[in-house]
């Protein structure tokens, strides 16, 4: 039996028990792992943690709107081609050498087992995750300019990420591991941080944890703040110089964790009125129209 | 193996299929869930839920299957009522925990749970720090904070991390599809608006550069075209939105859904209409419904095309005579000869796709202020409440004619 391969985490990257765990059931059932979440919630970040942790190489296919199924095997240059038949030297009736594999087709060929990161798979057309269905269950693809099939020597870790911009088909799903990614609770985003700034002050972290909370928490956000806004907001106060005291009461830098008029409205108006119940705490006041 | 569990999922609308039933099988031979409660619970989730908004169902199946117990919501709430202001959690030494473990011993399930069912028909109200109801930081079987050898956590937060009812925290309950959520979910949802449009018929007339390029070079260089259908979004829709008044207490989702609309840019035309609890002879071009700002409902019905697509969203809940009157309208200085439901009837056939979204919980639609007027309403136009599950019904009702 092969030895067992298990994913630990890595030192930079902090990661959830249940989380691991899902990385273990994919690794173990080999089936690709789906993963969703909050924008800013670590989904990318985590195959290079589970590459650095397995020690295995990673392939990243980035997806973009225009992306087919088809690229990510293999594409035929037949541009060059003809060039060539025209103007150059090369042999053209050696067509492998215009045939050119994609990010899933290299995982396939490579020698030993590889990680390969399927990224934002819900920005490709609707009908891609399907074209992939059947290369992603066999392993295999068949070149028919070449009459040549690339099997997979070593099946790949599959990591497939969606921020959920589109509904992924069910024959799809059911091939896969899916686990979603919680937003991270303040215990956790305090190590977070911690990963990402070893030396920043305890009281001002608390702080800031409690302010950024504290705004996720405000109804009718368009856009809440996330983990890398709040990383960016960190490195503003500590650089800012700012007392640990005034952030929750003024939450200063707010641009760097608000990103849309709207919002700031919201917050400001939210701000003002918690200041003003606070001050009015010890008044007994009555409400009325 | 747990084949009740698969068919208990199903019956509660999570879509599990056989593939991943037999997936679940294979990872349970490959001593993946390590024996325990809680390594199955998160293996089968892995493994069988596919999106978040089924992770609250399946965690209520779970609870259930797993414990046997039935827990009506009205039972939970009054249970977590009796929960409140716990006592800190207390921390048994180890003498403490095995005098208690040789007291107590280790109680089977059956009359465990008969126990529990017993206390809570028969438990009145909180009880913290004793040894037999419902409480914390006791030695009762029932409650959290406490310690009991083979207790049910019921609540709080574990501290001896022993029995697995993370189930019954029911962390997933905000994702359910069936609860209002943020702007962008709307949008997901009206994106579907678009899926069905033209994608099959058409005609082939515009160049498909890219494979004309490929097959050309197949083809050793001799020119060759290949044609492709224009994916053109058709999809036209005109909204009409009740403002002011009693839709007050929405107007918070309503403005949610307001910024999804016009964030949705696929639509090939969009018209945006408001009024005030029913449809008279004018529509508002802005929510201050001033005369000024208006147009003719009449000009309306007349100048577009039926192929739009109607939404309405109000909560239908007015006056009878608001609706069914002549002069009826609210504001007493803009009379109206035809009734309002004339103008609605006259919309909903001019445009035959057409849906009526009510941000009233669907539930009390029978009871609430308004009854009467919804039920007249509903008559009239497929009636959806304003959730994500709601819309998307709506959406789905809008690809095809009444």
């Amino acid at each position: 039996m092969t030895k067992q391969i298990t994913y630990k985490g890595t030192e930079d990257y902090i990661v959830s028990p249940d989380l691991r765990n899902s990385v273990n059931i994919s690794v173990a059932l080999s089936r690709p792992l789906l993963i969703k979440g909050e924008p800013g919630t670590g989904k990318t970040v985590l195959a290079e943690s589970i590459a650095r942790s397995l020690d295995l190489n990673l392939l990243i296919w980035n997806i973009k709107s225009t992306t087919k199924a088809q690229d990510g095997l293999y594409v035929y240059d037949t541009v060059q081609r003809l060039y060539d038949s025209q103007f150059g030297e090369r042999d053209v009736s050696d067509i492998k050498q215009y045939i050119k594999l994609g990010k899933l087709g290299e995982a396939f060929a490579s020698p030993e087992r590889v990680i390969l990161l399927i990224d934002e798979i819900d920005k490709a057309d609707l009908e891609f995750p399907n074209d992939l269905l059947w290369e992603l269950d066999v392993m295999s693809f068949y070149i028919p300019e070449t009459g040549e099939t690339i099997a997979a020597k070593h099946r790949p870790v599959v990591i497939i990420t969606s921020n959920a911009e589109k509904e992924l088909p069910d024959a799809f799903l059911r091939r896969c591991i899916f686990h979603y990614i919680d937003f991270p609770d303040q215990t956790m985003m305090a190590d977070i941080v911690h990963v990402h700034y070893p030396d920043l002050e305890e009281n001002l972290l608390t702080e800031a944890l409690k302010a950024f909370y504290w705004l996720r928490s405000i109804n009718g956000l368009q856009k809440k703040p996330s983990t890398s806004e709040l990383l960016d907001w960190v490195q503003a106060l500590t650089v800012g110089g700012i007392a640990p005291d005034r952030i929750s009461r003024e939450i200063p830098f707010l641009g760097a964790l608000l990103k849309k008029n709207q919002d700031f409205a919201v917050t400001l108006r939210q701000l003002h009125s918690r200041g003003s119940k606070e001050q009015a705490r010890s008044v007994n006041r009555g409400y009325g129209w | 193996m747990f084949t009740d569990f698969f068919y208990q999922l199903r019956r509660e609308g999570v879509p599990v299929s056989l593939t991943e039933w037999m997936t679940l099988m294979e990872g349970l031979n490959a001593g993946l869930a390590e024996s325990s409660l809680s390594g199955f619970y998160y293996l089968a989730r892995a493994v069988l839920v596919k999106s978040e908004s089924h992770f609250d169902k399946y965690d209520l199946v779970f609870q259930n299957y797993f414990q046997g117990i039935d827990t009506p919501q009205k039972l939970l709430d009054q249970v977590a009522k009796w929960m409140e202001n716990p006592l800190p959690a207390r921390m048994f030494s180890e003498e403490e925990r095995n005098r208690i473990l040789k007291k107590l011993g280790f109680p089977d399930w059956e009359s465990l749970k008969a126990a529990l069912e017993e206390r809570l028909r028969t438990q009145d109200g909180p009880h913290h720090g004793g040894n037999k109801w419902i409480g914390t930081g006791g030695t009762s079987p029932f409650g959290h904070s406490g310690f009991h050898p083979g207790g049910i956590r019921i609540g709080g937060e574990s501290h001896g991390r022993s029995a697995v009812k993370v189930a019954a925290e029911r962390n997933y309950r905000e994702y359910r599809c069936d609860e209002t959520l943020g702007v962008r979910q709307f949008e997901i949802a009206l994106r579907r608006l678009r899926q069905f449009s033209t994608r099959l018929e058409g005609i082939k007339d515009q160049l498909d550069l890219e494979e004309t390029i490929a097959e050309t070079c197949k083809n050793a260089g001799r020119l060759k075209l290949v044609w492709t259908r224009s994916r053109k979004n058709t999809v036209k829709v005109i909204v009409l939105m009740d403002v002011g008044g009693s839709m007050y207490p929405y107007i918070n989702i309503c403005s949610q859904l307001f910024s999804a609309v016009h964030k949705s840019s696929h639509f090939q035309d969009l018209k945006f209409y408001y009024f005030h609890n029913c449809i008279y002879d004018h529509l508002y071009l802005d929510a201050t419904n001033s005369i000024s700002k208006s147009v003719k409902t009449e000009d309306v019905i007349r100048l577009l095309n039926s192929d739009y697509k109607a939404v309405f969203i109000g909560d239908a809940a007015m006056a009878p005579s608001e609706l069914c009157l002549a002069d009826g309208n609210i504001f007493w200085d803009l009379g109206n000869e035809l009734p309002g439901i004339t103008w609605l009837e006259r919309l909903a056939r001019k445009f035959s796709y057409n849906v009526w979204l009510n941000p009233v919980p669907e539930r009390i639609w029978e009871r609430v202020y308004g009854s009467e007027t919804i039920k007249m309403v509903q008559d009239i136009f497929p009636m959806y409440e304003l959730t994500l599950e709601g819309l998307d019904k709506a959406v789905k009702k809008l690809m095809v004619r009444k």
